[in-house]
């Protein structure tokens, strides 16, 4: 039996504005616990939302950048639920009118060819504080920094075929929302986080299967993994005769499967109102003008240009585009290191990306500027130092604040020119001294370094003393 | 709109009330009489008419995006039911 | 000095007849000996009073509007430091950590608090029986009741234990009880003064307003407390007049609108009579009196009744038992803590709006309640709208009976919501309006309403004035309390 595979995405973004989406405290990760939680964010009695002008920018910007509508006029909602890390019992959200909808973007796919992704909607809303699990003599511990911190929630529509495609989707908004600037991106700290909607169907029916939502993937490895088990899973229970049962699912990395969280029946019913503490956000004509113009190249753009203007292959210009601050990075180094951007694809997305992994860094954190790394890679272009050599020369640089050249001189690395010319130089130095070569020959070991200080000093120190010792030994007999 | 019991379950679930078994009938009562009082509003034809959410016409004002509140944990904290190292404390929440 | 106005008092605490500190005293001896008859505040705070009183005097002329003069606050306004309870067992531990706006305002404005005034729960009801500390009494007649749900700010200044107050009005819940104790009442336009640290019952009617013994002490305290607040998004960036000025213009030509709907059926005759007599002053002031129609207010209280717990249902979600407010003694988990702490902690009519503003919001009955309600709301809007085409202002009885007794209605919700008849359109339609003592029906007081376009208080101010100026039915003022 052949099965169609229908998935659909939710993401949640944070943006990374310095203050929370209705109140004017500070959305900073890692703080003291609630002390980032103002009396509005912590739902005191008598507070009232105002509306944060930079989250509605961002919004909209990413709107912009998946060619969507903005709409003019999106109305604010209340969803009412409890839950302890919810302070006022309910979350403002949009439901009727989203500020973002109606946006596609376009995924590589692996074979090569591409596919266009519907976005059926972006809307601005509130995150929520955090619980804390750990025993406190029995009792939750509940955050509120977080409350209030504003998210887009993208959704796409459901048009992603297996969880590759879903993955592939996923990076391009991780890429697109840090391109734009308007979220950090850090999956880890929850910035980026997805719910993933699937259902499965035999190959030709029509009508969608029955979908279940996982939620809270904050990796993409756990969304690929959470999907393909639920895929697996759904076709077990057809297979063996029962039905997918619509609900929410938890995904668990520690065994890698989901499980039920609760089911349609179980499911609130939000009883979604439009906020009468809020009214229509219409976003005026100048501030879309100049959101176009902030607007960055964004990764598909970059990529192509990538190709055309340093003659990256696509596989290279899509790994070097996939973050913008990789992407400057390259062209700096490209710049500093006299147009060898084929050298430079391969150690900034080699060593460099290593480093920086293994260090937990990223590329904005580099301990090797674009400079020093492009004076590096000159060095290669020179022949001053073998690529091999480079990769040592680089290992320090990137353990102190040395320059290539530095690390060169100081370790002595730079490669003898010819060896030919090493020879030439030699001959000449033992044929012009006689006298000491009798010398030599005659026992006095000490004379050896009389000759090697003669050819350094012709070779101002750039000669291989190995390969000077060994030369010397093979004419001096 | 004459209510159940098993509305009147509901309504309260999803308020997050405590109704006991012998208020419910009472409950079953007043909110029929009052939902039956409610749909008075049949008799309006609103066919085509705008809802009204707002009493004034105006758009959304937007706050320019400066951190201006610092930290009262302290002075919130001190009327609250419990609390332990800065966090809020509630019976454990099971997922 | 009790018998002075806000007006009077400030000119003489400015002439230096007496001392604010001398003032607030005297306000403070009648609470402590009169107010175990009306159960009018439920904080008291003298000590804070006369040390606030005292820097008032300091300033002296250099003080704003209200300098010196003594005033009570709805225990619905959160005052920092000062315990503020709305009624409700839920807060009755709730010590406010911040000002509301209009405390603010009016700390600037010189005004020195007595104490917070009790009140309907969540200001849910229209009688001030509701109150988890127990019912509010009508000075007139200490077996009825004040109105509400402003009714312990409608009572103390009726019994002159305070010059003014301040109140909330989110279906009449300032006019009316003004009429039910035979004071002046203004609701302000929806926007003019901000919701900012008031606590919220039905967030997109809920205005703050004032009580006062005449129209002109009404024009003081919206002085002080009108205005732009950035807090509130809701809040009209409009500037405020001078009300003060704005009350001796003549009001000759003004034309006054008469809904025939509101003088039919279920009006008390002796009430259409005065109502009837105080017409005749306007016209003799030179007031145009004309007969309009506002077709859709009978369904205001149906629409009202959907809006208003709608919003409340989701407004007193955050009275959960987390961060402040009442928490049942040893929750069996997070779900018993949730359903104890809510009903142990709200009283019967707040469950009960509660429990219907969540059913009309609820999958499946959204668009045959809410959606339906928020579209009267336009119909009883534009009804209005079309009746200040031709008028200036829309004259009314403020309720169709005179103050009812305690335990009358309290049993019968509905019977209890008809008595907002005339004040709830007003706030559907986020108009002002101002309830005005017109005299007496078998020694209790009768209130008429007028209502004005929006941001044209200082009409209905005006007009308020001038009919004060022609008569003393608000210098009446219950025996027991002289």
């Amino acid at each position: 039996m052949e099965w169609e595979v229908v998935i659909g995405l939710e993401i949640h973004t944070q943006l990374n504005t310095k203050t929370k989406i209705f109140s004017a405290a500070a959305t900073a990760y890692g703080a003291d616990p609630n002390t980032q939680a103002c009396a509005v964010d912590l739902g005191l009695p008598g507070v009232l939302p105002v509306l944060n002008k930079e989250a509605v920018a961002k919004a909209a910007m990413f709107g912009l950048a998946v060619d969507a509508t903005i709409n003019d006029g999106s109305v604010f909602d209340r969803k009412n639920y409890f839950y302890p890390d919810l302070p006022k019992g309910y979350q403002i959200s949009q439901l009727a009118i989203p500020i973002v909808e109606h946006g596609k973007l376009e995924i590589a796919l692996e074979d090569g060819s591409t596919k266009v992704v519907g976005i059926t909607r972006a809307h601005l809303e509130e995150d929520a504080g955090k619980s804390l699990h750990e025993d406190f003599d029995g009792m939750t511990g509940i955050d509120l920094n977080r409350a209030g911190t504003p998210l887009i929630e993208i959704v796409s529509e459901p048009e992603m075929s297996s969880a590759k495609e879903a993955v592939a989707y996923m990076k391009k908004i991780h890429s697109i929302v840090q391109y734009l600037g308007i979220c950090d991106g850090n999956m880890q700290e929850g910035s980026f986080r997805c719910d993933a909607n699937v259902s499965v169907r035999r190959k030709g029916e029509m009508e969608l299967g029955t979908r279940t939502e996982t939620k809270n993937l904050n990796s993409f490895r756990f969304v690929e993994r959470a999907i393909n088990y639920e895929i697996e899973r759904q076709i077990d229970v057809i297979e063996s005769g029962g039905r997918v049962v619509q609900e929410t699912r938890l995904y668990d990395a520690d065994d890698d499967s989901t499980r039920t969280m609760r089911t349609k029946e179980e499911a609130n019913d939000y009883r979604y109102f439009p906020d009468p503490d809020l009214l229509p956000v219409k976003l005026d004509a100048d501030l879309l003008v100049q959101l176009q113009e902030q607007l960055p190249e964004l990764p598909d753009v970059k990529q192509k240009r990538f190709c055309n203007q340093y003659g990256l292959n696509n596989d290279d210009a899509e790994q070097i585009s996939a973050s913008r601050d990789m992407a400057d990075y390259f062209e700096q180094v490209v710049k500093y290191a006299n147009g060898e951007a084929k050298m430079a694809v391969n150690w900034v997305s080699g060593e460099l990306s290593g480093a920086l992994n293994q260090n937990n860094l990223e590329i904005g954190q580099t301990q090797v500027s674009a400079e020093r790394l492009a004076q590096l890679i000159s060095r290669i272009s020179d022949n001053t130092i073998s690529g091999k050599i480079a990769k040592e020369v680089f290992q320090a640089m990137w353990s102190s604040d040395k320059t290539a050249d530095q690390v060169i001189e100081e370790k002595g690395l730079q490669q003898i020119l010819d060896i030919g010319e090493l020879e030439a130089i030699v001959d000449k130095v033992v044929g012009e001294n006689p006298k000491q070569a009798e010398q030599y020959l005659s026992g006095k070991d000490k004379v050896f370094g009389f000759f090697v200080g003669k050819v350094m000093q012709i070779t101002k120190g750039k000669a291989n003393p190995a390969q000077v010792n060994e030369l010397l030994k093979s004419k001096l007999v | 709109m004459a209510l159940s019991t098993e509305d009147i379950r509901d309504i309260a679930k999803l308020a997050k009330l405590q109704i006991n078994e012998d208020e419910l009938d009472r409950y079953k009562q007043e909110l029929s009489r009052i939902l039956e009082f409610v749909e008075q509003m049949n008799q309006a034809d609103v066919e085509n008419i705008e809802p009204m959410a707002h009493p004034q016409d105006m758009i959304q004002p937007l706050r320019v995006d400066e951190i201006t509140e610092t930290n009262l944990r302290e002075k919130f904290q001190c009327i609250a039911p419990a609390t332990q190292d800065g966090l809020y404390l509630v019976p454990k929440v099971i997922e | 000095m009790h018998k002075l106005t806000v007006a009077q008092q400030a000119k003489a605490l400015a002439a230096k007849e007496f001392s604010s500190e001398e003032l607030v005293n005297h306000y403070i001896q009648r609470i402590e000996s009169h107010d175990e008859q009306l159960n009018s505040f439920v904080t008291f705070t003298p000590e804070q009073a006369i040390e606030n009183a005292k820097q008032a005097d300091v300033r002296g002329k250099q003080g704003g509007i209200l300098n010196g003069i003594p005033i009570a606050l709805k225990d619905i306004f959160c005052t920092d430091g000062v315990k503020t309870s709305c009624a409700s067992r839920m807060l009755d531990n709730f010590i406010a950590p911040y000002d509301a706006a209009v405390v603010t305002k009016l700390n600037q404005a010189g005004a020195v608090s007595l104490g917070k005034t009790n009140m309907d729960e969540f200001a849910m009801g229209s009688s001030s029986e509701s109150s988890f500390y127990g019912v509010v009494k009508n000075p007139w007649d200490t077996e009825r009741v004040p109105g509400g749900s402003s009714g312990g700010s409608a009572a103390a200044v009726a019994a002159r234990l305070a010059p003014a107050s301040m109140g909330t009005d989110t279906g009449g819940s300032i006019r009316q009880p003004a009429a039910f104790c035979g004071i002046t009442g203004l609701k302000p336009t929806y926007g003019r003064v901000s919701r900012y640290g008031m606590i919220a019952y039905a967030s997109s009617l809920d205005q703050g307003g004032s009580f006062g013994i005449t129209s002109e002490d009404c024009a003081y305290m919206l002085q002080a407390i009108a205005g732009h607040d950035a807090r509130d998004s809701t809040s009209v960036d409009q500037p405020v007049p001078d009300y003060v000025a704005g009350l001796n213009r003549s009001i000759k030509g003004l034309r006054i609108g008469l809904p025939e709907e509101f003088f039919q059926e279920g009006l008390d005759a002796g009430i259409a009579e005065k109502i009837q007599q105080a017409c005749d002053v306007l016209k003799s002031l030179g007031c145009e009196i004309k007969p309009i129609s506002l077709p859709n207010a009978k369904l205001a209280i149906a629409a009202y009744y959907v809006i208003a717990p709608a919003e409340c249902s989701s407004n007193l979600s955050r009275f959960d038992g987390v961060r402040y407010g009442y928490r049942c003694e040893n929750p069996k988990g997070l779900e018993d803590m949730y359903l104890r702490s809510r009903s142990e902690g709200l009283g019967e009519e707040v469950k009960r709006r509660i429990m219907v503003g969540a059913y009309a919001l609820s999958a499946g009955y959204y668009d045959a309640y809410y959606l339906k309600a928020q579209k009267i709301r336009r119909l009883i809007s534009e009804d209005y709208r079309a009746a200040f085409n031709q008028v200036d202002a829309v004259l009314s009885p403020t309720t169709p009976t005179t103050a009812f007794k305690v335990n009358e209605k309290s049993n019968d919700p509905i019977t209890m919501y008809l008595s907002d008849i005339y004040t709830i359109g007003v706030n559907l339609a986020g108009l002002p309006g101002i309830s005005l003592p017109v005299g007496f029906q078998q020694n209790l007081p009768v209130g008429m309403q007028l209502v004005s376009n929006y941001f044209e208080e200082q009409t209905l101010l005006n007009l308020g004035h001038q009919y004060q100026q022609q008569t003393d039915h608000h210098l009446q003022m219950p025996k027991e309390f002289e």
